[in-house]
Order: C-alpha cells, then sequence, then structure tokens
C-alpha cells in the first residue's frame, strides 16, 4: 500500500501546552499541562499511521491539532510542506477541505436535531465551491451508499440509527470534501466489538477507492495492527517508538512498547501459558509534572541514572543501527533491546523471565 | 472476513459476523425491513430540516393548536376590546359594589360597583403586554448574553458572571420601589424596562449553562473541523441544542411577570388606575375573598388561562424541536 514514499503530512516538534491558571477575573499561569510535548512523525500518500498509546498519552490532543480544533503552542505540521499551524481566515478553510476527522463516540458527534442529509450535506454549505447547489442532495445520498447505507435515509435523524450505522455517517461527513488525509480519533472504539470489524473494514475500503492517507488513533492494539501499515507508541505526550507494524509488534525494542504488547490478550492458552506479562509499577505521571530525562523512567524496570539525566531521542538505537533488519527502527531508549512479547504463530522457548540484564551504556 | 461495503450493515451482519448479530445489528436489520419508516420517507420525497419537521409536527399538535388559538383570542381582544365588551371599564356606580352575577352583567361587580366582565376584557392589553414584552425582552437579553458569554468564554464570560451576581443580589420588590417611584410616566413600559432589567440574568445563567453543554459535544468540533464559522455554529448547532431550557423557564416567567406586575402596582409603584388591568384588580379583589369570591375569579381565572396556554404553547414548541420525541 505504502510503496511510494511521499510524504503528505509532516510532524515536527509539535507541543500543546495547556495553561493552569488561578484567579476569577484576572487570571494567572501557575503551570501547565503538557498533553503533547515534541511529537514528531511523518504520514506518507495512501498509508495508514496508526498511534496507541494508554489514555491520557495526548493521542486526541495530537488529532485534535492536525484538523486545527487545536492551536500548537510550537512546532509545525506541514501538509504537501506548507505548514498548517498558522494558518487563519480564508487559507485555514480551504486547508480543512483536505483534511478531515472521525470522531470517537458517533453518540455525540451527530448532532441529533439535524437529519443525517443535513449532516453529511453541511460540508458543502461550508464549501459550496465544491457542489453546486442542485446537485448537492444526489452527492449526499451518493456517499450514503458509500458507506454502506440505504440512500432514502436522508431524512432521518441519528438517533434512529445504531452506533454502528451512525458511525458510518460519520465516516460519510468525512468523506464528503474528497479530503486526502482522515483523522480516525478512536473511531471504533465506542462500537459493540461484532460491529468494529465491519467499520474497520469499511474504511480499509475507502481508503483504496479515495485514496486516503489515515492517521488512526486507538488504544486497541490488534485493531491498529490490522489496519496499520506504521505504528507510533505514545506516551506522555511523546513517541516513544515508531516504526512498520511488524517492526513494532514483533520486534519491540522500547520497554514500553514491551509492556503494553504483553498485555493483549492471547487467544491461545497453550501460547498464553509461555508469554511473560510485564506489570508496569506505579501510574503514569502527571503531565503537569514529566519527570526529567526519559519520561518513562519512573516506570522503567531498566531505569539508571542516565535516563534520569538524558532524554533519549527517537532515532534507530546504537546498538541496532548497523544491523538491517526488524529491529532496527526508531526508538526513544537509551538500553533499547529487541525482546518479542507477542507469541509469534509457532512454539517458541519462554523468555529469560528476568529481562532486567543488560544495558550496554 | 468476507466484506462487502457497499452492502448495508444488516447484510454484512448477515453474512460477514455469521451468528454474531448483536443489539446494534439487529436494529440495522429492523430498520433495513422498512424502508420507507414510520415517516414514509421515500427517494422522491424533499429534504427535510429540523424547522420544518418542527412546524409538521406542531401543526398536527392538539396542545399546540390549542393553545395557539387561546393565544391569538387574547391578542385580539388585547388590541379591540370593544370586539366582545360594549360597556366602559371605568364606569362605575358604587350603589351595585360587589353584586354578583346578573343579566348582562354575568361577571358581576366589583368593590368600586365596575363590571367585571368589562374590567377583565380591558385589562388582557396591559397584562398581556406586560406579561409577553417583559418575557420576550428577559429572553432575548438574557439568552444572547448568557449565550455568547457560555460561546465564547474568557474574560468577558467572567464578567458577565459577576454582573449577574449582582443583579441576584437586587431584591424585586425593594428594587421596584426605588427605581419605579422616580417614574411619573403612567404606561406599561416602565413597569416591563424593569422586568426586563432584574429578570435577564436568570434566563442568562440558564443559557450560558446550556450553551456551554451544547459546545462540549463532539458535533460542534466534527462543523468547526470543516470549517464552519461561529455564527453557523451557534445557529445550526447550538441554539437548537441549547434552546428547550429557556423556553421553558421563560414560558414559566411569564405568569411570574403578570402578576409582578400586579404587585408592584398594589405597593403603588406600578401602573395607577385609571389603567385597567388583571393584576391591579386581583390585588384589590384578594381583600374580599370571603364576600365576593367572584371578584377575584373572574381576573385570576383569566391570568391562569394565559399563563397556561403560553406554557403549553413552549412546551409544544420544545417538544417539536426534539426530534427524538417523535
Amino acid at each position: 500500500m505504502a510503496e511510494h514514499q511521499e510524504p503528505i503530512l509532516e510532524v515536527s516538534g509539535l507541543v500543546k501546552h495547556y495553561p493552569l491558571t488561578t484567579g476569577i477575573l484576572f487570571k494567572k499561569q501557575v503551570g501547565a499541562v503538557k498533553a503533547v510535548d515534541g511529537v514528531d512523525f511523518t504520514l506518507n500518500r495512501g498509508e495508514t499511521l496508526g498511534i496507541v498509546g494508554e489514555s491520557g498519552c495526548g493521542k486526541s490532543t495530537v488529532a485534535k491539532m492536525l484538523v486545527n480544533l487545536e492551536r500548537p503552542t510550537a512546532g509545525e505540521i506541514r501538509f504537501k510542506g506548507e505548514d498548517i499551524s498558522k494558518l487563519s481566515g480564508k487559507a485555514l478553510k480551504s486547508v480543512r477541505r483536505n483534511i478531515q476527522m472521525v470522531f470517537q463516540d458517533p453518540y455525540t458527534s451527530l448532532n441529533p436535531r439535524m437529519t443525517v442529509g443535513d449532516i453529511i450535506g453541511e460540508p458543502y454549505d461550508i464549501h459550496p465551491e465544491v457542489a453546486p447547489k442542485g446537485d448537492r442532495r444526489r452527492k449526499v445520498q451518493d456517499l450514503l451508499d458509500v458507506v454502506g447505507l440505504n440512500p432514502e435515509y436522508i431524512n432521518r435523524y441519528p438517533h434512529q440509527f445504531s452506533g454502528g450505522q451512525r458511525q458510518r455517517i460519520g465516516i460519510a461527513r468525512g468523506l464528503a470534501l474528497r479530503p486526502e488525509v482522515i483523522v480516525a480519533d478512536e473511531p471504533v472504539s465506542a462500537l459493540d466489538v461484532s460491529v468494529q470489524a465491519q467499520v474497520i473494514n469499511l474504511m480499509a475500503g475507502l481508503q483504496d477507492e479515495f485514496e486516503l492517507s489515515y492517521l488512526f488513533i486507538a488504544h486497541d492494539l490488534s485493531i491498529v495492527r490490522h489496519i496499520s501499515d506504521r505504528v507510533g507508541v505514545m506516551y506522555l505526550g511523546r513517541i516513544v517508538e515508531i516504526g512498520k507494524d511488524a517492526e513494532i509488534y514483533d520486534h519491540p525494542t522500547h520497554p514500553y512498547t514491551q509492556a503494553l504488547l504483553s498485555a493483549v490478550p492471547v487467544p491461545d492458552p497453550e501460547a498464553r501459558e509461555h508469554r511473560e506479562r510485564i506489570i508496569l509499577a506505579g501510574d503514569v505521571p502527571s503531565p503537569t509534572n514529566i519527570p526529567s530525562g526519559c519520561r518513562f523512567r519512573t516506570r522503567c524496570w531498566k531505569a539508571q541514572e542516565r535516563c534520569e539525566l538524558e532524554v533519549p531521542a527517537l532515532a534507530v538505537p546504537a546498538e541496532f543501527r548497523h544491523v538491517t533488519g526488524p529491529a532496527a527502527h526508531d526508538s526513544a531508549c537509551h538500553f533499547a533491546e529487541e525482546k518479542q512479547v507477542v507469541p509469534s504463530e509457532e512454539p517458541q522457548e519462554p523468555q529469560d523471565p528476568e529481562g532486567k540484564s543488560n544495558g550496554p551504556g | 472476513m468476507p466484506e462487502q461495503p457497499h452492502e448495508p450493515e444488516g447484510a454484512i451482519a448477515a453474512t460477514g459476523m455469521g451468528g454474531a448479530m448483536d443489539l446494534a445489528t439487529s436494529e440495522g436489520a429492523t430498520l433495513e425491513k422498512t424502508p420507507g419508516g414510520p415517516q414514509g420517507t421515500g427517494p422522491s420525497e424533499k429534504p427535510r430540516s429540523l424547522w420544518s419537521d418542527a412546524w409538521r409536527d406542531l401543526r398536527r399538535n392538539p396542545v399546540f393548536i390549542i393553545s395557539a388559538l387561546v393565544i391569538l383570542f387574547l391578542v385580539v381582544i388585547s388590541l379591540w376590546p370593544s370586539l366582545i365588551a360594549s360597556g366602559n371599564p371605568l364606569k362605575c356606580d358604587l350603589a351595585k359594589a360587589q353584586e354578583g352575577s346578573q343579566p348582562g352583567h354575568p361577571f358581576g361587580y366589583d368593590g368600586q360597583g365596575c363590571d367585571v366582565y368589562t374590567r377583565t376584557v380591558y385589562g388582557a392589553r396591559t397584562s398581556v403586554t406586560v406579561g409577553v414584552c417583559a418575557t420576550l425582552g428577559v429572553a432575548l437579553l438574557g439568552s444572547v448574553l448568557g449565550g455568547l458569554a457560555g460561546f465564547f468564554g474568557g474574560f468577558w464570560d467572567s464578567v458577565l458572571s459577576r454582573i449577574t451576581d449582582v443583579f441576584f443580589a437586587i431584591p424585586v420588590v425593594l428594587g421596584g420601589l426605588v427605581l419605579l417611584s422616580v417614574v411619573t410616566s403612567n404606561t406599561v413600559w416602565p413597569v416591563i424596562g424593569f422586568m426586563v432589567l432584574l429578570g435577564w440574568p436568570q434566563i442568562s445563567r440558564i443559557a450560558r449553562g446550556s450553551v456551554i453543554t451544547a459546545k462540549q459535544n463532539d458535533y460542534v468540533q466534527a462543523a468547526r473541523a470543516l470549517g464552519a464559522s461561529n455564527s453557523r455554529l451557534l445557529l445550526r448547532h447550538i441554539t437548537p441544542n441549547a434552546v428547550a431550557p429557556v423556553i421553558v423557564v421563560a414560558t414559566i416567567a411569564l405568569g411570574t411577570y403578570i402578576s409582578l406586575e400586579a404587585t408592584l402596582s398594589y405597593l403603588g409603584v406600578g401602573l395607577k388606575p385609571p389603567t385597567v388591568s388583571w393584576g391591579i384588580d386581583i390585588s384589590a379583589a384578594s381583600a374580599y375573598i370571603r364576600n365576593a369570591p367572584h371578584m377575584l375569579l373572574w381576573p385570576a381565572g383569566a391570568l391562569a388561562l394565559t399563563v397556561l396556554a403560553f406554557i403549553m404553547l413552549g412546551d409544544a414548541v420544545r417538544d417539536a424541536l426534539d426530534p427524538k420525541l417523535r
């Protein structure tokens, strides 16, 4: 799918800090919630980049900044080379046509007092240049058909639909302007499991049909693996590891990724017995008070003095720099090592249960 | 999993998901079986919107029709009271004071010997004007200020919230005594102005709260991500979803304003005779409730009917604007 590596969206040094203030009328800043604290990634044309991480790690804030619902505190978002994060007025409006969003909760993302026709047709009201007035109703019905809904439902209200159907309406609205990039913020996590697969497969089908690039945000690792070409793992406002899906899932080198993957349910009881479950100590630190150096060090079993002093860069770790193979991908860890936590198809030896052994400086 | 994205969801559930039919998909299947739906939606039918659907709904609602007819009747007799009352409300005969119903004077006479029927009909103009204008003024000022403060937030929101706090601290009757005692004009407008001045913070607070609730919904974010302007967000997305509590409180407040006018008149700072109003008559009659209850009954009944009509109208409009109730 992503054979031609033409970047369509490049994000560098993206930061979003929400100020914490006190005072009733005249507010004074006393701190900041560092929701996103330096995120870099590239989304290529026709590719799906999955972003995973636990609640509160800043995934949704990144999504909101990409569709310009939030202004970044710092950093750049380049769409086809142009920085869109500081645009306003007409220029912003025309860029919005190319980057659209699918929301998490289909129960709150559709206006309950608008008909489906009005909801899907609203993009054409806002961007009248896309579709002439007489043509809109047909376009809306086409979109309903494309997402697998009956085009006759145009005069119905959202409450007359099930969760999966509502999410299809949300996808149709996202497609209306024929965007090139779709940012999907946990598009299936509010749906029943049996409907999740339908919606995911619909999205995968639409990607080929409309040549879309997806930024797919989720906390469900197996769904991200199913749809993504590349995966980025976020922790506390930063991407800690990013690479092709096989690199991340089968050859994770960052301890946080390894811990996250070890929590994925394994449907095979044989394999489940042999796998190691990494249980992290403590809670995620507060985003108002992020640890120095490596932000994962407070929960990491490998943490040493260096982790406290030096921020690890998101790059291919030194020990893998000269090898070619799936382990050689970007990972922000001083002591990165490969560790297979998701059991592969054939049974294997149980791994070193200590896992704490080394640490080549 | 075999998947045809062009098939409706119910069909996918049957082929792709096998036995895994859950509530959502079976719901989809039900929708599938009745493509016409309860509203008879057909492909050739013209597109509908919330307002046209609400109007369709209202036209069929007996509560709306009855309350609208009552209000229409009240408006007509406010404008042309002589249509149904031939007497003069100011022509009184003390000899007939407190007399009950008699031919030609179905409602009897009041304490001054004036005809209660004529006074009730002529009083509608003042009372309906006070009630409707004060309610409209309060609802418009309050919901615009509160709505904008809630939508934009920030500094002006804080300023407005503190101002409403100040107004809440002013007792209505005391405020009326102070402010209206300096007014010499004997028209309804100073009274209405006073009610709007003291009434708007109540609506403003309700509007602010419901706008803040509405604006946090994802569909507002979705419209913003599409590039919608603030006025579109406010008019298309936030107002229809935030207006219900304002309608309810405003229609209930309408009765309060009509009786507040009576209270102010009783205290001597509202309207003075020869103005005829239900409020003046109710407060005058309340002293004789045991001797001559008919003096209180008719103007109070007219007031109750008016308030009821407006509350029912507000209810019907609110329900018509909620598609879930159809």
